[in-house]
């Protein structure tokens, strides 16, 4: 045989095979069609598509729509025929979880009617988070406002109007409503000013020691270890620390013959300072330290490339680069303290009258005086005391003003000034 | 010219005086550095230091509640003393986390899975704002506007699960004994405290639930499962620890917080109910009493002996916590 015979044989035989591969395949899949549509016609063509197979947008909001007048007419009817809004609330949310999950359930399947249940919860759970929130803001702000409206709110103490009622008032021709807040925002000013300036030095070096020194060692664990437990200490404990210590200091100054004062005149500004710094210097650690954390390794590289020391870089380069984070942190952790009841109640207790010296004597600040003037309300039952709770109200809006713009500032301070990434 | 005959010149100064200013000034440098490290050492000592003192200057005042000269051990007058409060305290504290922990975790999941995507960073920073409010204004809130309007609820229970049952079956529930008053019980205190810890542990929740890897919630998703499948078999596992560690969290806040306490509950008796005037807590009975009690007194000893087990509580609490965190840190942030 010649080679193009064998050629051209080769040829015909790989053209028949393929022809009956070509047959195999179509008859097969013929066949397979075939006997899927004579079996089950409905598994390849469903009855709903894919769109069809959920339920209409209207649905969510038809039902809560539902759940809210079904609710109205059960806890009005329930209440004795009157609104109560908690009642309302409950029934609604419960209606309308129940309603959607079980249509949900009849009209698809169970797989997506426990989506659904469980996303609705979660909306609910949201929406009961916020009706403190909305509540505590409103009370505040309503009963607050007219007490910060009055003319000696920001300008008076309370000196004159501890123990005066309202016909002594009457009597020397003065609007029976008097006093205010001045020696409280001077204390509270006061008392934070010297905590933050003991926590922050220390809070900074701390976490300067953690990112730029330890190496992992033990020290360093054992710091951030107990940086983290720090955080939890209960205010009052602080509180506690705080006359424990300037009572033995009190008592030692006493004995050496520093001082006159005995360990039961503890009730200053600077023990509450100090107090306060226990709650403080944790959150300067941990909001500093991730701030020099984020520092990028190639600044500090190219400054000791330049024969920079160690110390200077730090100051020079590392701390430059992150003071915005390193602000903010102390923003918040100003915002933490300030509004601080429990352990400066202990330290400074209350006073009526301002007082700027830190190291005698009581001292008032703005939660301390929210807390007394609710507890034992200046003149008396009648309309003195809605006045004096007016006014704690007050105090109280002057005290989140403060704290939010606190936070408002930490924020922006960390976002607008914030270092790039990528170095300068 | 003039570039050769200065750098000749600064040679020639170099060669006179071979390094000495170079060297005292590194030897300089090196000081300033040794100094600065060790006084950034000196600051984290220094802070291990306050609390060293924090749980000695408790301890060291509290033997006046345990121990006094003329009658020896008085550890059993002590413990009688501080039982109640103790078990207030845990009890409001408990109370809290079943009411605030479950809407906390639902919350960071809204944040973090179902709010649209655009919204959940404002949604974020209102929810943080609830930790923002200083708890003396949650004190007031919970006087003035909760108590009242927990009194309705009070009166249901009480009806229903005590006097009903106890007329008809002979026992009544005794938590829910008494009359509600005012509403000025722990069961209020520990709805305002639910409200305070909630932002805490919600916070928690939301860092861990968006650090879930999206590869592990795509393929879920991929094979079919509905969001709440993918929350379940993605998002929690990886979650649990976080979870865990915010609802440790926020029970040390909630076992710490005073002034809440304070101002909302009215009444000192210790008793089973809890929506009743009565009951109190430890940090309740430190922040009335401190003040009046006479330095060195027996009763003064016992209330610092009183924040030093409350001190104990916390500080075993927030270390179960950073412990589960510190244990999974591994996971955290993976992918």
């Amino acid at each position: 045989m010649s080679e193009t015979d064998t050629k051209h044989m080769h040829q015909k035989f790989e053209e028949h095979q393929r022809a009956e591969q070509d047959q195999v395949h179509l008859g097969s899949a013929a066949g397979m069609v075939g006997s899927v549509s004579n079996v089950e016609p409905q598994e390849l063509i469903r009855p709903r598509s894919l769109v069809g197979n959920v339920l209409p947008k209207w649905f969510l909001p038809a039902t809560a729509g539902v759940g809210v007048v079904v609710g109205f007419v059960i806890s009005y009817l329930i209440g004795g025929l009157s609104v109560n809004y908690a009642l309302w609330f409950v029934f609604a949310a419960i209606i309308y979880v129940l309603v959607s999950y079980l249509i949900t359930r009849q009209q698809l399947n169970k797989r997506k009617a426990v989506d659904g249940l469980w996303r609705n919860l979660v909306y609910v759970a949201f929406v009961i988070a916020l009706i403190p929130l909305v509540s505590v803001i409103w009370s505040v702000t309503v009963d607050g406002f007219q007490g910060i409206t009055h003319s000696s709110f920001w300008t008076q103490d309370m000196s004159q109007n501890a123990a005066r009622t309202r016909e002594q008032a009457i009597h020397d021709g003065e609007a029976p409503m008097g006093g205010g807040v001045l020696h409280a925002i001077i204390g509270s000013l006061l008392i934070t000013l010297t905590a933050t300036v003991i926590s922050v030095p220390i809070g900074l070096l701390t976490s300067i020691y953690l990112v730029e020194y330890s190496r992992g060692g033990p020290l360093s664990r054992g710091i951030t270890f107990f940086v983290d437990v720090m955080t939890g200490i209960p205010s009052i404990v602080a509180g506690l620390f705080g006359v424990a210590a300037m009572q033995t200091i009190l008592m030692l100054g006493n004995q050496i013959g520093l001082w006159s004062y005995g360990p039961g005149n503890y009730s200053m500004g600077i023990t509450a300072a100090v107090a306060l710094c226990v709650l403080m210097i944790p959150v300067v650690v941990r909001t500093t330290e991730e701030m020099l954390r984020v520092v990028p390794n190639e600044l500090r590289e190219a400054s000791y490339a330049l024969g920079v020391r160690k110390w200077r870089t730090i100051l020079k380069v590392v701390i430059p680069t992150a003071i915005s984070g390193i602000a903010a942190g102390v923003t918040l952790s100003i915002a933490r303290v300030i509004g601080e009841t429990a352990p400066i109640l202990l330290t400074a207790g209350t006073l009526t009258r301002v007082n700027w010296d830190m190291f005698a004597g009581s001292m008032m600040t703005l939660p301390v005086y929210i807390y007394h003037t609710f507890r034992y309300p200046y003149g008396g039952p009648g309309e003195l005391e809605y006045l004096s709770e007016q006014r704690a109200w007050g105090a109280a809006l002057v005290l989140i003003m403060i704290v939010m713009t606190l936070n408002l500032i930490a924020r922006i301070i960390a976002n607008v000034f914030a270092p790039k990434k990528t170095g300068r | 010219m003039t570039t050769d005959s200065t750098t000749r010149s600064q040679r020639r100064k170099l060669a006179k005086k071979p390094d000495n200013t170079l060297v005292s000034a590194d030897r300089a440098g090196a000081g300033l550095d040794r100094g600065f490290a060790g006084l950034a050492k000196a600051a984290g000592i220094f802070i291990l230091i306050i609390l060293a003192f924090v749980a000695f200057f408790l301890s060291w005042n509290s033997v006046g509640a345990l121990y006094q000269e003329e009658e020896g051990l008085i550890i059993g007058r002590f413990l009688s003393y501080a039982w109640p409060f103790a078990l207030g305290t845990v009890v409001v504290a408990l109370l809290a986390l079943i009411m605030g922990a479950p809407i906390a975790i639902g919350v960071a999941l809204y944040i973090s899975h179902y709010a649209p995507p655009r919204a959940s960073k404002t949604i974020g920073y209102i929810i943080d704002l609830l930790a923002a409010i200083p708890s003396v204004v949650y004190g007031a809130w919970g006087m003035f506007v909760l108590a009242p309007a927990m009194v309705p609820l009070y009166h249901w229970l009480s009806e229903w699960l005590y006097l009903w049952p106890e007329e008809n079956l002979g026992w009544g529930i005794p938590f829910f004994a008494g009359s509600p008053g005012m509403g000025q019980n722990i069961f209020t205190a520990s709805v305002v405290l639910a409200v305070m810890i909630l932002p805490i542990i919600s916070s928690v929740c939301r860092e861990i639930f968006i650090q879930t890897p999206k590869l592990h919630e795509e393929a879920a998703l991929a094979l079919g499962a509905t969001r709440w499948e993918m929350i379940k078999m993605a998002v929690f596992p990886f979650a649990r620890p976080g979870i865990i560690s915010g609802v440790m969290l926020g029970l040390g806040r909630a076992l710490g917080e005073t002034m809440a306490v304070v101002m909302v509950v009215s009444g000192l008796g210790f008793q089973a109910s809890i929506i009743s005037p009565g009951n109190s807590t430890i940090p309740r009975e430190i922040a009335l009493n401190f003040g009046e009690t006479g330095h060195g007194t027996e009763r003064w000893h016992q209330l610092v002996a009183l924040g030093l087990v409350l001190f104990i509580i916390t500080l075993a609490v927030n270390m179960v916590a950073r412990w589960i965190v510190s244990r999974h840190k591994e996971f955290s942030g993976a992918n």
